[in-house]
């Protein structure tokens, strides 16, 4: 139950800090979602979603960091995962 | 799906496991808070390719698993108010109560509907204004947000005919209790990376220093598994005892401040009973007095269920890990996804229930032989 699904915010519909509302694609799949708790999100942000409440933007710099990290990994001869990532 | 396919890849998969089998000195014992987290591990074999350097142990982060039989009774109990339809997460309609589940309920005429968020159930209390529409709210930190939105939206739109029955828990009380039992053999924990995507991870300093246990945010892929176990074989190994993310993408360490205001808006802290523990001290949530007029329990006058919960069935010591699933001895036999005689082999999130769906030798001595004891 605590599984959030990550998807495209397309649009915004309404920017009322309480009511805040958007299209978010999951897979080519759009659903109005609440937007409340990530009012600083753009159109084009991943956000992470649970039940409907975005509950996060998805940190696209941070995901390439930890993939960076496994290609050096597994590039490596003696792998030293995540060591910068602490 | 993006942020998901990359971190299922069997490559890195591999290479992960690797480097925690050349890590490990020693056999050491890890535990999976988050029910979501345990699925993942026995979906993808990841116990057994590590058993031999990692025992897991899964923890009590089923919210469903730990609803107490009364609150379900109560559940039943309201909606079999003629005025009442009472919503929930489809997870719970078919956890057993005391006597009875909600999908049992459901089947003699009580008006009970699975819904995907609180805020569809606000929808519905909009669209039938003359039926008390009651939320049955469970669920850890991630799940909170919605329904204190819920409450805020409803208070908005002056949407009297909506209520909350109120099972919310809080996961850091669930693990000092687990770190605070005498026969507590946890030696890491991985924590649950949507609950800290809302709460973020400052509050779990306190049981990490206090008990000197590594606590490592994760996700729910595969290779978000597997970086949270190396990172926790990794400080044990070295004799390190912090709290650190692997999951920096979905997980920061102040997490979600917006989410959390709207929680502290709506919400409060209180004692509350966890279905196979026991009262948890300031393990639930209650609505605040100013929001009590979508109190559920406090709108209808109930009468006190009397409850007797099944003692075939073992959850508590399932939850708490101090058993796993096929230990205990009605475990695919009495208790069954079909005929379940507690939460956990009901919940897309419960132990019992991954057992019974991925362990092929469980699922295998099961089938093959009803009376063998595993």
């Amino acid at each position: 139950m605590c599984l959030a699904v990550p998807g495209r915010l397309v649009q915004w519909l309404d920017r009322d800090p309480l009511m805040a509302r958007g299209w978010v694609e999951f897979e080519g799949v759009r659903r109005e979602c609440h937007l409340a708790c990530v009012p600083e999100a753009s159109v084009g942000d991943f956000v992470l979603v649970h039940a409907g409440v975005a509950l996060g933007i998805v940190d696209a710099q941070q995901a390439e960091q930890t993939l960076r990290e496994l290609r050096a990994a597994g590039e490596a001869t003696s792998p030293q995962f995540g060591e910068d990532d602490a | 799906m993006k942020y998901v396919d990359e971190y299922r890849n069997q490559k890195d998969a591999e290479q992960l496991l690797r480097a925690i089998h050349r890590r490990a000195t020693r056999r050491w014992t890890i535990m999976e808070v988050c029910g979501g987290q345990t699925h993942g591990l026995l979906r993808y074999g990841i116990d057994e390719a590590l058993a031999d350097v990692v025992e897991l142990i899964h923890g009590p982060g089923c919210p469903v698993c730990v609803t107490p039989a009364e609150q379900i009774d109560r559940a039943i109990e309201l909606a079999e108010r003629p005025d009442v339809l009472l919503t929930t997460f489809g997870d719970m309609l078919r956890v057993p109560g005391s006597r009875r589940s909600l999908a049992t309920a459901r089947s003699t005429g009580a008006r009970v509907r699975a819904v995907y968020s609180p805020l569809d159930a606000l929808m519905l209390a909009e669209r039938e204004p003359d039926l008390q529409i009651i939320f049955f709210a469970v669920g850890f930190e991630t799940t909170t947000p919605a329904t204190a939105l819920a409450v805020q939206q409803a208070a908005r739109r002056g949407l009297h005919n909506f209520s909350l029955l109120t099972a919310h828990v809080r996961v850091l009380p669930a693990m000092e209790a687990i770190l605070r039992s005498p026969d507590n053999r946890v030696q890491a924990f991985l924590a649950a990376g949507h609950v800290c995507t809302v709460t973020g991870q400052e509050a779990y300093e306190v049981p990490c220093r206090r008990h000197q246990v590594p606590i490592v945010v994760t996700g729910f892929e595969p290779i978000d598994l597997l970086r949270g176990i190396l990172a926790c074989v990794d400080q044990l190994e070295s004799g390190r005892c912090e709290v650190e993310s692997r999951y920096r993408r979905c997980a920061h360490r102040e997490g979600n401040p917006q989410a959390r205001r709207i929680i502290e808006e709506v919400f409060e802290p209180c004692d509350q009973p966890w279905r196979g523990f026991g009262m948890m001290p300031q393990g639930g949530l209650r609505l605040r007095e100013m929001w009590r007029e979508f109190d559920a329990t406090s709108r209808f006058t109930e009468t006190a269920s009397i409850c007797e919960v099944d003692d075939r069935c073992r959850s508590g010591d399932v939850l708490s890990g101090r058993i796993r699933p096929m230990q205990c001895p009605a475990f695919g036999k009495e208790c069954t996804p079909d005929s379940p005689l507690g939460a956990p082999m009901v919940s897309g999130e419960g132990a019992c229930a991954a057992y019974f769906q991925f362990h092929p030798t469980i699922q295998n001595a099961a089938v093959d032989s009803p009376g063998r004891k595993t």
